[in-house]
């Protein structure tokens, strides 16, 4: 039995089970060191190579660079190339335009309608939040053939305004179910003490659930913006390949199948648009783990 | 607290301001709305505000595509990031305060629907609506009339191959993404610098497919064996002491598949692990305790007793893993395009809009995948009920 005195040793050990012995034993940690060292390598081939020279990538390994680092003409050029004139740049750009109302607009919507599914009681409440329910699974494909038809009748196809909706109505079915079952676990006397200052809902929902519902908004903002930025399939079917819209994952996909061997554009490209999946990743590392853990309903 | 209260209620008064602000505020919205569609939007109206300057050469430029384009394009991302960000929030706030504005009996009958209207349209328009056209127009053909003939394609040879590969994802896919994540979770629970580990296991996941597939067509890169082999894997294996000849891993049926199959694994071992290294550390104690004294070693201690402690949580990873796999594009896309033997349902569904024109074939291999999922929704759906009604 555990001794209640110390519930914070008790809680350490609890992520501890196992034999003392194991943690010190040889094969475990070359396993372990093994595992994440394969892990990494084929990302560290890639970002060695995106400095190389472009002819010195197809003539030697990305290793050999590594064994004799000082006769490698290191360089920028293969990422100037591939920003300016393969319009990574113009990608870049495209990117933060769609995945940030895209992550921004699907999280006020669903806040709001987790808030009423949660705390207001209306007819076909129940109902409607089933078919919310129902609607985590359906795959996307389902929607593309009827939207992008909907889409050219109302030229919407090829805009930013399009692909915002689009995105936002395929990550809300996601959005509402996790910000309900946060939001509908808050405290009732909140509300109740919230109506008897006089008020309303909309002011309950800005002042008191919003910011109490921080945690559950960030971790699915995050999953969200993943989502979005790394997403290939929505953005060839609702943007297409024009450049002035065209996104990163686009832009990289266009460079496979039009330089299939330029392996000095595709090693800067692809590490341009890890970058900032990249950095959310290190700098929220928590909340990222949060999101994931969240989002592992969504399909 | 008493002083709060009575400054709370203050401010709880619904102002005019906030009704007529947030009123204009949506029609400057609707304008920026314009502006976005429109494919030239950001050099029109970075030619008019050159023109206001009294810029012309600037603003003839611009409209013939020359000029400026860059601060166009910036200037067309900041109405973008207003408009979008901004214009959802406006609307939410204009509603809602014309709803306050009415008598209370109907205002209380119609502030729910003011917070679920916008979900419930989008939901409606872009998935229950589109669902019932796609199965619908799986069984139409070019002229709208009813035919069987998309489904009956299904059963010949190219389309076999496809629900083959599909099949062949789920299984291998979806099963070693699990036991390499379950495998990974027991392991790094184990060690000191846990944390440390998985971050390099987890990493993958913020990549996109794509950016994943060019990282490993770099590994599978091939080349004649005359030449210097500067892909990883053909290099390792060629220099092996068995003369062995370079594979095209990437592009040679049949080991193609296992190698497209190894992205999506080395992917998704990064999520399985998270999930299942939290479930671990849920184990009790106790119960591990217990099992030692009865003298179980660790591996029958992780298999007979940490393994079906978690067994919910493996099911629920291993069914959000498997719709990963079966709706899988990016990576055979990216490769391929589907063209040695390894198409995929969705990456078909795609030629079948886009290349061949097709809707009646892509609106039925959507419903395919569609039919796939139906048993997990349905036990999404039943577990929602429980909860719910406990």
């Amino acid at each position: 039995m555990s001794a209640p005195a110390e519930p914070i040793a008790q809680a350490k050990e609890r992520t501890r089970f196992w034999r003392a012995p194991m943690l010190q034993s040889a094969p475990l940690r070359i396993s372990v060191f093994v595992i994440c060292f394969l892990w990494t390598l084929p990302t560290a081939g890639l970002f060695v190579s995106s400095f190389r020279n472009p002819q010195l990538i197809t003539q030697t390994g990305w290793w050999t660079a590594l064994i004799h680092p000082f006769e490698q003409g290191w360089t920028l050029q293969n990422y100037q190339q591939v920003i300016g004139s393969n319009g990574m740049g113009e990608a870049f750009l495209n990117s933060l335009i769609v995945t940030i109302p895209a992550t921004v607009i699907p999280i006020t919507i669903a806040a709001f309608a987790a808030y009423a599914f949660a705390w207001i009681p209306f007819r076909g409440r129940g109902i409607l939040f089933t078919i919310v329910v129902a609607l985590l699974v359906v795959p996307l494909q389902m929607a593309l053939i009827p939207i992008l038809k909907l889409y050219s009748g109302l030229s919407l196809y090829g805009t930013f305004v399009g692909i915002w909706l689009a995105h936002t109505a395929f990550g809300l079915p996601l959005a509402i179910f996790l910000l309900y079952n946060f939001m509908s676990q808050l405290p009732r006397d909140l509300f109740e003490s919230a109506a008897i200052d006089g008020a309303s809902a909309f002011q309950t929902f800005i002042r008191i659930v919003l910011p109490l519902s921080i945690p559950a908004l960030g971790a699915f903002a995050i999953f969200q913006f993943l989502w979005v930025w790394n997403d290939l399939l929505v953005a060839l079917v609702f943007l297409g390949p024009g450049v002035d819209v065209r996104v990163m994952p686009t832009a990289l996909f266009n460079l496979l199948g039009a330089y299939g061997g330029a392996w000095h554009l595709l090693t800067a490209g692809a590490f341009l648009t890890m970058l900032v999946p990249l950095i959310v990743f290190l700098a929220l590392q928590r909340a990222f783990v949060r999101g994931i853990l969240a989002g592992s309903v969504k399909s | 607290m008493a002083e709060e209260r009575t400054q709370g209620s203050g401010s709880y008064s619904t102002s005019r301001t906030v009704l007529v602000g947030s009123l204009i505020g949506l029609l400057l919205a609707v304008i920026g709305i314009r502006i976005l569609i429109d494919r030239e939007g950001g050099q029109k109206v970075l030619a008019s505000i050159y023109d206001l300057l009294g810029n012309t050469a600037g603003a003839e430029a611009l409209r013939n595509g020359q000029g400026d384009q860059f601060f166009a394009k910036l200037l067309l991302a900041a109405i973008a990031l207003l408009v979008g960000v901004g214009g959802i929030w406006l609307l939410f706030t204009a509603a809602s305060s014309l709803v306050e504005r009415l008598r209370p009996g109907i205002r209380d009958r119609i502030l729910p629907w003011v917070f679920v209207a916008p979900a419930v349209v989008l939901l409606g328009i872009y998935l229950v609506y589109p669902a019932v056209v796609t199965v619908i127009g799986s069984f139409l053909d070019k002229k709208g009339a009813f035919t069987l003939d998309n489904w009956a394609s299904l059963a010949t040879p190219p389309f076999v191959e496809i629900l083959r590969n599909n099949i062949l994802w789920l299984l291998v896919a979806t099963s070693g993404s699990v036991g390499l994540g379950l495998l990974t979770a027991a392991l790094f629970d184990r060690i000191r610098r846990e944390s440390l580990a998985k971050v390099f296991v987890f990493m993958p996941l913020a990549i996109s497919l794509v950016g994943a597939t060019v990282i490993w067509k770099f590994v599978y890169a091939w080349q004649p064996p005359s030449q210097p082999q500067y892909g990883l894997l053909n290099a390792i294996w060629t220099g092996l002491p068995f003369g062995f000849q370079p594979i095209p891993w990437a592009t040679q049926f049949p080991i193609n598949l296992p190698s497209e199959m190894i992205i999506l694994i080395w992917l998704q071992t990064g999520f399985a692990m998270v999930v299942f290294s939290a479930a671990i550390k849920g184990v009790s104690t106790e119960i591990i305790e217990a099992a030692r004294l009865d003298g179980a070693s660790e591996r029958q201690l992780f298999l007979k007793v940490v393994v079906p402690m978690i067994r919910g949580t493996i099911v629920t990873v291993t069914t959000t893993v498997a719709i990963v796999t079966l709706k899988i594009f990016d990576i055979v896309m990216s490769i391929s395009g589907g063209r040695n033997h390894d198409d995929v349902v969705a990456v078909r569904m795609f030629g079948e809009m886009f290349q061949f024109f097709n809707d009646g074939r892509a609106a039925a291999l959507a419903t395919v995948l569609f039919i796939a999922v139906l048993p997990v929704m349905i036990l999404n759906l039943r577990n929602f009920r429980r909860q719910a009604a406990m």
